[in-house]
Parts: structure tokens; sequence; C-alpha cells
């Protein structure tokens, strides 16, 4: 499990994995896009009709609305709310929680249903959750090797330059 | 949590400006927004209510540069700051890379200033974070105003520990890159470090 101070990692393999399950996703269940952000409101993964949308707000607002959702169970004496639906004139957003880590975006309009976002979004989710465990394994496994990460050897003149 | 992505070969970090309401937080974040260029920034949301006071966050995507061949982001956030408005702050520090206190200088509002940090510490341990151990700045804004808290007397009440603090004023920008600078220099060093 990811504790809220490691930071979140992602590999090429798992990328990849998770890209085709979303992908899959699209198809079968005939969305525009669809989105993977996690709970702090980074873009994951993005497939669909991505061009015209500005992802890194939907991001954000999508794990804001989470959030509220989250906070506002709590205080009704819920764990969480798992799915929220809403219904626009043309689009409609589906969000859901996989694997109580990632949010899951579906963007979709008349060529699909709710009934079938639902249905494929549930297993599609179970896919993901196995993707997302092992990516968790492989992180808790790389993380006391340590030569992996690209900052390690990061100088103050590197961070100097950022600011330039 | 900062989320490094080897695929795409991107890291995320989040900052939280926090502070007691009007000290000026989102004017840091719009002063940063209107001297960035248009290709190192993503549009600026404020979700704010109609007398343009914070009610959930405002929120300000900034691409920095690449370090070793990974885009660095960094994702500003401000709280909104009303006391009131305490289960929503609680949200926005989930996942939070580094923290600017924003205080007010005015003398009138130095209690309101000592209790936002109090309230801070306890939201960042409900989280299970310490203050202690996250990349931290302190910001005394307004010092353009004729009725400021001396600094001294600021920092001893709310820096303690001496992390790096800054006198600024928001509205003309004195002070305001300067401190986005320095926490974005400790979250790196930190990360550096191998995580927290």
């Amino acid at each position: 499990m990811l504790g809220p101070q490691s930071p979140f990692v992602m590999y090429d393999e798992e990328y990849k994995r998770i890209n085709a399950a979303i992908e899959k996703l699209l198809r079968e269940s005939n969305s525009k896009s669809i989105f993977l952000v996690d709970k702090n409101g980074q873009l994951i993964a993005g497939v669909g009709e991505t061009d015209n949308l500005d992802t890194t707000s939907l991001a954000s607002l999508t794990a804001g609305n989470i959030a509220a959702t989250g906070g506002l169970a709590q205080l009704i004496g819920e764990k969480e709310f798992s799915i929220l639906f809403h219904e626009g004139e043309k689009d409609n957003l589906h969000i859901s929680i996989v694997a109580g880590r990632v949010i899951l975006l579906v963007i979709f309009d008349q060529r699909s249903s709710l009934g079938l976002v639902r249905l494929r979004v549930k297993k599609g989710s179970e896919e993901l959750a196995v993707i997302f465990e092992d990516l968790a394994k492989k992180g808790e496994q790389q993380a006391g090797t340590g030569p992996e990460s690209p900052f390690a050897e990061i100088t103050d003149d590197d961070i100097d330059n950022l600011f330039r | 949590m900062s989320f490094i992505n080897y695929a795409s070969r991107e890291i995320n970090c989040k900052i939280v400006y926090y502070g007691p309401g009007l000290c000026g937080k989102t004017t840091n974040l719009q002063f940063v927004y209107q001297k960035t260029a248009p290709e190192a920034k993503g549009k600026m949301i404020s979700l704010a209510t109609e007398t343009e006071r914070t009610l959930f966050f405002d929120f300000l995507p900034l691409a920095l540069g690449e370090i070793r061949g990974f885009k660095t982001r960094f994702h500003l956030y401000t709280v909104p700051g009303q006391v009131f408005y305490d289960a929503s702050r609680k949200l926005i520090l989930k996942g939070v890379d580094g923290v600017v206190f924003v205080a007010d200088s005015q003398e009138e509002r130095l209690d309101a200033n000592i209790e936002s940090m109090e309230n801070l510490k306890d939201n960042l341990e409900e989280q299970g974070y310490q203050l202690e151990n996250l990349p931290f700045v302190v910001q005394y804004n307004k010092r353009d105003l004729p009725n400021t808290t001396p600094v001294e007397e600021l920092r001893d009440l709310l820096n303690p520990r001496e992390v790096p603090d800054f006198e600024a004023c928001a509205t003309t920008g004195q002070g305001v890159f300067e401190t986005l600078k320095a926490v974005a220099k400790l979250i790196l060093i930190d990360l550096k470090k191998g995580g927290r």
C-alpha cells in the first residue's frame, strides 16, 4: 500500500499496462475519453478525445470533487461514495475510485449510456486494481535500493537552473 | 506525495499556500500566474465566492523545466483562509509536498496568524504529517502597509525553527518568487534525500 508520505512512482511497464486497460475500457464502454487521476490531483493517464481538454485542470478538479464528496461521506458515517455521476446536456461524467487509491474518470455522450459505463467500469476497475497492486509492490521493493532515483545525484546547480 | 512518472519522465509536486483569511494567498498565485511565460503555466483555477473569497481552492500548475531529463512540474494550491472552512482546508493538505505559510503583517491580524499556524499543525498531524519534517517556508506579507508588526516579532511567534522566511508585498510581487523558489528548492532537496 502506498503510504501517505512516500512518492508515487510510475514505471514504463505498468504505464503501458494501464494504458492498454483504459483503451480497452474506452472501446467497450463506447465513451469519449477516460482519465486516471491520483487522489492528489495529478494526472496518471488519459485516452480517447483528449486534445481539446485542459487535462491538468480536469485532474485537479476531479480530485477536489472526490475529496469534497469523501468529506461529505464521512460526515454522514459512510466510508466513501464510490461512484459520482454528473449529467450534462451532451456530455456526462462518471467518476469512480479504483482500488481505494486512484480516480477513474469516464466522459461519455449519447453514443453510450450510464448503465453500460457502470457495467464496464466495474469490470475494468478490477483489472486496474491488479496493476496498481503490482505497482505498489514494485515501489516498495525498489524503495530500499536507491540507484533508481533520478534525484540522488542532483546538484544545487541543477536546482538553481530551474529558476533562471 | 510527489508523483514520479518514469514512463513520461515527469515529476509532479504539490505546494500549498496556507494562512489566515485575506492574508494574500490568492494574490501570491495571481502574481506568479501573471509573471510566468505562457508555455510554462497552465490555467489558473479559482473556486471562489461571488465576493472573490476562496471557497475551496485556487490551483495553478507550473512547469519549471528539466532536471536530469525529468520535466519538473509544481502544482500550487491555496486553501480557503476563513476559519469556518476548516473541513475544506484539511482536504487540500492531502498529499502535500511543501507548505508556504503566508502571514498578514498587520498588527490587528497577529492573533489570526497564530491561530492559522496552530490550525496548520493540527490539520497536518491529522493527515499523518509533522510540519517539522515537511519543506516549509514563511512569508510576511503586506510589508507595505503602515501598521505592521516588526519582522523580528513575527519571526519569534511564527517561525521559531527559523525556516527560510521572506518579507513580501504580494500585490506588487515583492518577495513572491523568492518564497516560491525557496519552497521548491526544499522540496527538490527532500526528493534528493530519497523521500520522507
